[in-house]
């Protein structure tokens, strides 16, 4: 329970930055905290105590193996998230050519 | 006990990449913390997502430098900088709150439910001929989870270059 309960404040520590940062970087790496804490949580949600690596061996017997459908889930988010942080570092690039700085306040004119 | 040093050391990193100064100390705190997450993966029993880990954090990390490089602008404080922060306090800890009384409906740390995986364990290998069963079931069991994977990276590749795309509209 100690365990969720942390990765529960590394979570709080990402939104803290989404919510109250105002360079736009910053916000990307908020997205890439709290990413790395939900994958976590999954992880955690599928270990078992004392439990082995889901990959089988051919001369001994494995027993007590973690949940390998968690694991399998988790691959997927983090490639997911690894697109998700290109599209907006791209963004964050092109808002910087066109406005001259990463600051959301300062992106209010319209520019054609 | 190791895993509560590595988390937090990962909280520390966190959020030492939120609070410093200038960007690239806040990207090396971001890389520590991918660093000590493929650790939590390995003493976590699950090696394949500890080096996938990795390779993303690597490519992350490239390409928030390549981003921010010669580009570090000074953040001001304005007027409202305590209104904001106080108010940025009260609603994560509303969040922690609440989803601490979610975590109480939880299995306990240590024995998941695994009504699925119970046969995926036993018949994996049988039936796809795969020793690492996480390969067996990203590309046999559940393998449209793995076409919607592709899926997405191909879109991310189209929208990075439709976004990126230097020329617009050619006036005549």
């Amino acid at each position: 329970m100690s365990l969720y309960f942390m990765c529960l404040i590394l979570f709080s520590v990402g939104l803290y930055s989404v919510v109250r940062k105002r360079n736009i970087i910053k916000i990307i790496i908020g997205i890439g905290i709290i990413e790395y804490s939900v994958n976590l949580f999954i992880i955690l949600i599928g270990y078992r105590l004392q439990g082995r690596a889901p990959i089988l061996a051919h001369d001994q017997a494995i027993e007590n193996m973690v949940d390998p459908l968690t694991q399998a889930m988790a691959l997927t988010t983090i490639v997911i998230g690894l697109a998700l942080i290109f599209i907006a570092v791209t963004l964050a690039i092109r808002i910087y050519e066109k406005y001259g700085t990463f600051d959301i306040t300062k992106i209010r004119r319209l520019k054609g | 006990m190791e895993l509560h040093l590595i988390i937090f050391f990962m909280i520390f990193a966190a959020i030492v990449a939120v609070e410093a100064k200038d960007l690239l100390s806040s990207l090396i705190g971001l890389s520590a913390a991918g660093l000590g997450l493929s650790l939590a993966f390995l003493i976590l029993k699950a090696p394949n997502l500890a080096i996938t880990q990795l390779v993303v954090e690597i490519l992350c990390v490239i390409i928030l430098i390549h981003a921010t490089i010669n580009k570090d602008i000074p953040l001001v404080k304005d007027g409202r900088w305590l209104f904001n922060t106080i108010a940025t306090f009260i609603f994560v800890g509303v969040f922690l709150f609440l989803a601490f009384l979610a975590l109480r409906e939880l299995p306990a740390f240590g024995a998941p439910l695994m009504n699925v995986s119970k046969d995926y364990l036993a018949l994996g290998q049988a039936k796809t001929g795969a020793d690492n069963l996480v390969a067996a079931i990203t590309l046999n069991f559940r393998s449209y989870d793995a076409l919607g994977e592709a899926a997405v990276i191909f879109a991310a590749v189209i929208g990075v270059l439709a976004i990126s795309r230097k020329t617009g509209k050619i006036d005549e």
